[in-house]
């Protein structure tokens, strides 16, 4: 079965609430249940804490959609990054654990304090060897712990093959961020910063531009290791049930995809007035006169995504003070998400 | 459909754009870094400076100005002038000649390279061969002769640089022709110099490094004599009737000989060694002028007894009993006499002495009693001492313009009146729009203040803030101590002196209200100073408090310099800026941030450690903020701190490098104390060169936390009248940005005027805002409800038209290095941000907004930020709206000290330092632009035997009409700055009769 109903946008409120908001719309007060959402990369993820939970109502689209399971019959393995995608049935696994007896799991613990520390993104538009990878500094006292340096690497031109300069990291500290995700090794050309491409710029230029997006750093790099380079799943199986997107220009390398997502996550000043409490300054309504800034970011979205036709909704949620949320029970066979990692939200 | 067009395509807004903004690097202020070359045109009165770095600059008349660039970016060795030309050639160290003249284009002249041309010997010769030692352009214009390091004397023709070949000079042709068994083919070695006979044409006198002197007969290729001195001979100078010449020496020595048509070998007259009997250094140059009442003057070069003053840099000029040893504090470059240019002249008559020294030019005025020194209207030496902060006002009102003028005129009556001897040229750019000053702070604790106005920087006063301090240098300790009776006649000219008796001294920051006259300055060692504008000279105590930024903090010791000693009592100053506030902050660090109100009569200042407010009428504290983050140790080191910030170390070296060049020909006085800093400067460079082999060339990425050092560095401090509190009421406030990203507002409550002296002012921390991205806050700026800059102090009550709209809500707009964001008042919330090091990778250096006007039409003004950033771009970027308008790439971003060094002024201009010595101007603007416009003209050619110019005589006509005009302007422009002095009414006259006159 599933349920429908609306949340204020700018006060999400705590965890607690709405979790117990939950049951008290399904009328389970006493049953022990797994939250779990669908972000826009259509991965299944848990909410059960404040900052995921938080997280996961400003992803919210505007619709966000929210699984609940009883915790006795929680099926884990359904969390976790590409789950929505690549399994090709995911809900049922949800729905009929009993599907997964054939291959046991081996259930560690649910983790507590769940929060994405990294991810690679925009799989679908990037080159095979190119991957995207988002670094969530947020929230997290961990270092990204990671140096770059200047090295050459070879381009194929129409001139032939050609050395060119380039910046690659050349260290991981250990226990830092970026090596605790395993998805940036030493050696690794460095290709974009946050979507704008580091050819021609100077090594001090890169490190400017990575530490002014250290809250929300996405870096793109080729890989100095090709061999665990993620196979897109468009192309090595039907599985997905996802061949409408096989004709995606798949192969442009410069795609913004995601990279605006957590636009907004890194821009919490803070004020304090009158020596009070800190507070998260908020952002101002739109008056007319910021139109023209407004329009200045669709424009760039539109100079940049390729062909993909920005959804001119997401510009209004951009300031729209509640959203609504869809909460629903999965049936089985019903194909209810719809996946594109190529939204632009802002 | 607004929305969807691109921001870089709406074709209006490109096409205001465009009559807006424009940029170009419009002149070189100050004195050129490296000198290398003299030269100088009694025709054109023009003189030309080369530099080690190629280039050629060309001074007449103030404001005639010309600059050059050879390709090569090699020393330039000699300046010649072709004699009555405007055109000179040039030779450079890889031995290549070059032809430059000055051509009228587009109604103003142009200095041009023409042709260049580099000596070639027969194939298999030694480069020696070639080498070029001595150029004479011969008076026929038509030809060079080029004396050489083998001897040779080749001829080239002018302009092609054809070498004519049948006319070499070889050393065998000479030999042949004397008859003299001691010479040898040795004798002939090294042409050292080369000089046409004055009345002879077809004479010219040949100078061998081997003491061989030769006067040979052009026309017959032969020898009419030959002189053989004891000692290498170092150059030669002829009297002005060709009677006599005199030969300068390497032993200190100069020999006059006589020239007489009976005698083939000729004994000299008279042998001299003036510094003797000890042994002398060498003397390089040397001048025989004449003059009517007998007497000659002798000037020359060097000469010094080698052991106690080998190391002086000086130029003797002796006329009859007086002999003077100009003493100068750095090498003598070269030097030239002005003297009577007319052919017909029985007399030199020499008028002034023009040195170029490594770090100066001074011009010795040779008329006046006690030959004293001209105060140069250019090519002011900016780093007497080492420039460390700059400061610019635009459109000072004429009251304080006169003031300023006058107080610094009481300072220069040591200097002669005689008026600027190198003349030439007419100055055509349009007079200055605007009255424009430019202050330097300088390390020796002095802020110079600069017409910045025009094309000629010129120094209109000079402020000592060192009186206030007591200091260990002992004030009447200088060079000048030398008895009259002291031999040699030493005595010293020229303002450099790279010497800091206290580097805690050093100008930090200034500020100077245009409207009052007040003046705030703050220096090395935390002292904050305000002074007042007074026109006479007075005696007074300085009101002295202390700010103790640490307040309650504990476990804090500052391990850096102390603070400085203050004079008790009653302090003597002269008419000018006089000190009556003295605020010094604890621990004594160096103020990073200032801030005056003149109305609200307050003054902010802030360091590494925190901010206070001074209010100045009542002469009490009001409040001191701390900003130091509590695991910060090392803001408490101190200036002598290893980690330190790299515009500190990179001037450091600067000085370093600065000093070794000086320090290595300076006298050896001073003591332990300097040779203890160059160890020290010695262990640094080695311990920082250690460093750099040590880190491998990586950068660490990691996100800017609260612990970070230097956090509570205070960057900015501004004051505003805005809605702090709430909508309705506005108020006085105080803004302070700190390294670490933080913003504090303080809302202050000044008493109304009639009750200012009688309540406290108070002060009340009403915001604080953190920068989620903890980048250093660089600017701080309140908009008006239409979106316009609030205006400067006092700046309403003198022009009521700029009165602020209060009416409307105000938004604040935070520059850090890394974005810019408008937030709405009072109420916090961000509105409207760029995002500038996410987009771009560079970061905000320097931010100021600049007003544009259009080209097109008048009535059209904008404000816009003029932002450099780290990477020397500067970009225009719109208010309020945020949006990039343009880039110009301006300075290199290796040059971390230009960038540091760069001003911006309120229209759209600015300076930076490409040397230590030279500031570049640029101009973002299309309708204020300063530079240099000038016409040179062909003066009348007055000579008779020089009528080789076939149309000589009718050019001279039109040019000596254009020449009487310009010497008009040149008599209304003193007449003019004369009238500034005096009243506004001439001066409005004038300009409106100059107006009529165009």
């Amino acid at each position: 079965e599933f349920r429908r109903f609306s949340l204020e946008r700018s006060k999400p409120g705590k965890f607690e609430e709405f979790y117990g908001l939950l049951q008290h719309v399904h009328k389970i007060p006493n049953v022990d249940v797994l939250v779990g959402y669908t972000d826009i990369h259509g991965d299944l993820l848990p909410i059960n804490n404040d900052d995921n939970y938080h997280k996961a109502v400003s992803t919210a689209n505007p619709l966000l959609r929210i699984f609940i399971q009883r915790k006795e019959d929680a099926d884990y393995s359904a969390f976790g990054t590409d789950t929505m995608t690549r399994k090709k049935n995911v809900l049922s696994n949800v729905l009929r654990p009993d599907n997964h007896k054939k291959k046991p799991h081996i259930v560690i613990s649910m983790p507590q304090d769940f929060r994405p520390v990294s991810s690679i993104i925009d799989v679908d538009i990037l080159p095979e060897t190119h991957r995207r990878v988002r670094l969530y500094k947020y929230g997290t006292d961990k270092p990204l712990g990671f140096y770059i340096r200047d090295g050459s690497s070879v381009r194929v031109t129409p001139h032939g093959l050609e050395k060119v300069p380039g910046i690659f990291i050349s260290r991981l500290v250990p226990g830092g961020l970026a090596q605790s995700t395993g998805l940036l090794a030493v050696n690794d050309e460095v290709l974009e910063v946050n979507g704008i491409e580091v050819s021609g710029k100077s090594l001090d230029q890169v490190t400017d531009m990575m530490i002014a997006n250290s809250r929300n750093l996405i870096i793109t790099v080729r890989p100095a290791n090709q061999r665990n380079n993620v196979v897109r799943n468009s192309r090595t199986s039907g599985s997905s049930g996802q061949s409408t997107e096989s004709s995606l220009p798949s192969s442009t390398p410069n795609m913004l995809g995601n990279l605006q997502g957590e636009e907004e996550s890194d821009e919490e000043d803070i004020i304090i007035e009158d020596s009070g409490e800190p507070q998260q300054i908020p952002k101002a309504a739109p008056t007319s006169e910021s139109i023209e800034s407004l329009s200045q970011i669709e424009l760039l979205h539109e100079s940049t995504q390729n062909g993909f036709l920005p959804s001119s909704e997401m510009n209004l949620n951009h300031s729209a003070g509640s959203i609504s949320m869809e909460y629903e029970v999965p049936e089985p066979g019903r194909k209810s998400l719809e996946e594109d990692g190529t939204i632009i939200t802002l | 459909m607004r929305r969807f067009l691109r921001p870089g395509h709406d074709p209006v807004r490109e096409r205001l754009k465009r009559d807006l903004f424009q940029f170009n690097k419009t002149v070189e202020h100050g004195f050129p870094h490296q000198p290398s070359a003299l030269g100088y045109s009694p025709f054109l009165r023009l003189m030309a400076i080369g530099t080690r770095s190629g280039a050629i600059k060309l001074y007449g008349a103030p404001g005639v100005e010309f600059m050059g660039l050879h390709e090569e970016n090699n020393t330039v060795m000699q300046i010649h002038f072709i004699p009555d030309q405007c055109q000179l050639v040039t030779l450079l160290d890889d031995n290549s000649l070059h032809l430059w003249s000055l051509k009228q284009h587009g109604g103003a002249s142009e200095l041009r390279e023409e042709h260049r041309f580099t000596l070639k010997g027969p194939p298999g010769s030694p480069p020696s061969a070639t080498q070029v030692t001595a150029v004479l352009p011969h008076s026929s214009r038509e030809v060079l002769y080029l004396g050489t390091e083998s001897g040779n004397i080749f001829v080239v023709e002018l302009p092609s640089f054809r070498v004519l070949e049948d006319r070499t000079i070889t050393p065998e042709a000479v030999l042949q022709r004397i008859p003299e068994d001691n010479c040898n083919r040795r004798s002939c070695e090294l042409v050292e110099a080369l000089r046409e006979h004055p009345k002879n044409p077809d004479q010219i006198l040949i100078g061998y490094s081997r003491a061989l002197i030769v006067l040979w007969d052009l026309q017959n290729n032969k020898a009419i004599h030959h002189f053989l001195g004891s000692q290498q001979l170092e150059n030669l100078y002829w009297q002005r009737d060709g009677s006599k010449f005199i030969s300068c020496h390497y032993d200190g020595s100069y020999t006059q000989w006589p020239v007489s048509s009976d005698n083939r070998q000729s004994e000299p007259l008279e042998n001299t060694v003036p510094y003797g009997p000890f042994p002398c250094k060498a003397i390089s140059k040397i001048y025989w002028q004449t003059t009517k009442n007998g007497l000659p003057y002798i000037i020359f070069q060097g000469g010094m007894p080698r052991a106690s003053y080998g190391d002086r840099h000086s130029i003797s000029v002796i006329h009859g009993s007086q002999q003077t040893a100009f003493d100068f504090t750095s090498r003598v470059i070269d030097f030239f006499i002005i003297f009577s240019s007319d052919p017909a002249a029985e007399y030199d008559d020499p008028s002034a002495l023009v040195v170029l020294a490594e770090e100066e030019l001074v011009v010795i005025d040779l008329k006046s009693a006690g030959w004293p020194a001209v105060h140069p209207p250019y090519l002011a030496s900016l780093h007497c001492s080492a420039i460390t902060c700059s400061h610019h006002v635009s459109n000072i009102p004429l009251k304080l313009w006169e003031r300023i003028i006058s107080a610094g005129s009481k300072q220069n009556i040591h200097y002669s009146s005689m008026p600027w001897p190198i003349d030439g040229g007419t100055n055509i750019a349009p007079d200055p729009p605007q009255r424009d000053l430019l202050l330097t702070g300088h390390e020796d604790g002095t802020v110079r203040f600069w017409d910045a106005s025009g094309v000629c920087l010129h120094l209109l006063y000079k402020l000592s803030t060192v009186r206030v301090f007591l200091t260990d240098a002992d004030p009447n300790d200088n060079m000048n101590t030398l008895g009259e009776d002291e031999w040699p006649p030493l005595r010293k000219v020229g303002t450099f002196d790279p010497y800091s008796d206290d580097p805690r001294l050093g100008i930090q920051k200034i500020y100077l209200c245009k409207y009052s006259g007040y003046l705030a300055v703050a220096g090395t060692a935390g002292q904050v100073l305000v002074m007042e504008l007074n026109d006479e000279d007075a005696e007074h105590v300085v009101d002295h408090a202390e700010a103790d930024l640490l307040q309650d903090q504990e476990g804090y010791r500052w391990k850096g310099h102390e603070k400085l000693k203050t004079r008790d009592g009653p302090v003597r100053f002269e008419a000018g800026f006089q000190p009556f506030v003295l605020v010094q902050c604890q621990p004594p660090a160096v103020v990073t941030s200032l801030a005056l109100h003149s109305e609200w009569k307050l003054v902010a200042f802030g360091t590494s450690h925190g901010f206070g407010l001074f209010d100045h009428q009542q002469k009490r504290l009001v409040f001191v903020k701390c900003t130091l983050h509590p695991s910060d140790q090392l803001a408490m080191e101190g200036p002598l701190s290893r980690v330190k910030s790299l515009k500190k170390s990179l001037r450091q070296s600067f000085r370093r490098i600065r000093r070794s060049r000086v320090s290595s020909r300076k006298r050896r006085g001073g003591g332990g104390n300097a040779s203890e800093v160059q160890e020290a400067n010695a262990k640094f460079d080695q311990d920082a060169l250690q460093e750099m082999e040590l880190a491998p060339v990586q950068r660490k990425i990691e996100a800017r936390s609260a612990e970070d050092s230097f956090t509570g560095f205070v960057r900015t401090l501004y004051f505003a009248d805005t809605f702090l509190r709430d909508s309705s009421r506005h108020c006085p406030s105080l803004w302070a940005g700190t390294n670490g990203g933080t913003v504090y507002a303080f809302c202050l409550r000044v008493p109304p005027a009639e009750r200012r002296m009688d309540e406290p002012v108070r002060a009340e921390q009403a915001k604080e805002i953190q920068l989620m991205h903890r980048a250093p806050v660089v600017g701080i700026l309140v908009l008006d409800g239409r979106s316009t800059p609030l205006p400067e102090p006092l700046e309403v009550a003198h022009d009521l038209s700029k009165s602020p709209d209060m009416q409307g809500s105000h938004q604040l707009l935070v520059v850090s290095e890394e974005q810019f964001k408008v937030f709405t008042l009072p109420k916090v919330s961000s509105k409207l941000k760029l995002k500038l090091t996410a987009l771009e990778g560079c970061r905000v250096r320097k931010v100021t907004v600049a007003n544009f006007g259009s080209c097109k039409t008048d009535d059209y003004s904008e404000n816009d930020l003029a932002v450099l950033t780290n990477l020397g771009d500067i970009q225009i970027i719109s208010l309020p709206f945020l949006k990039l308008q343009i880039r110009y790439p301006c300075i290199r971003k290796e040059d971390v000290s230009g960038i540091a060094s760069c001003v911006f002024t309120k229209y759209g201009q600015g300076f930076y330092l490409i040397s230590p010595s030279e500031f570049e101007r640029f101009s973002l603007s299309t309708k204020w632009l300063v530079e240099p416009r000038c016409i040179v003209d062909m003066p009348e050619v007055t000579s008779n035997n020089h009528v080789h110019n076939k149309s000589g005589t009718e050019n001279a006509a039109r040019k000596s009409s254009v020449g009487d005009c310009g010497e008009d302007e040149r008599k209304s422009g003193r007449l003019m700055e004369h009238a500034l002095l005096n009243d506004e009414k001439v001066l409005k006259e004038i300009q409106s009769t100059l107006e009529g006159g165009r």
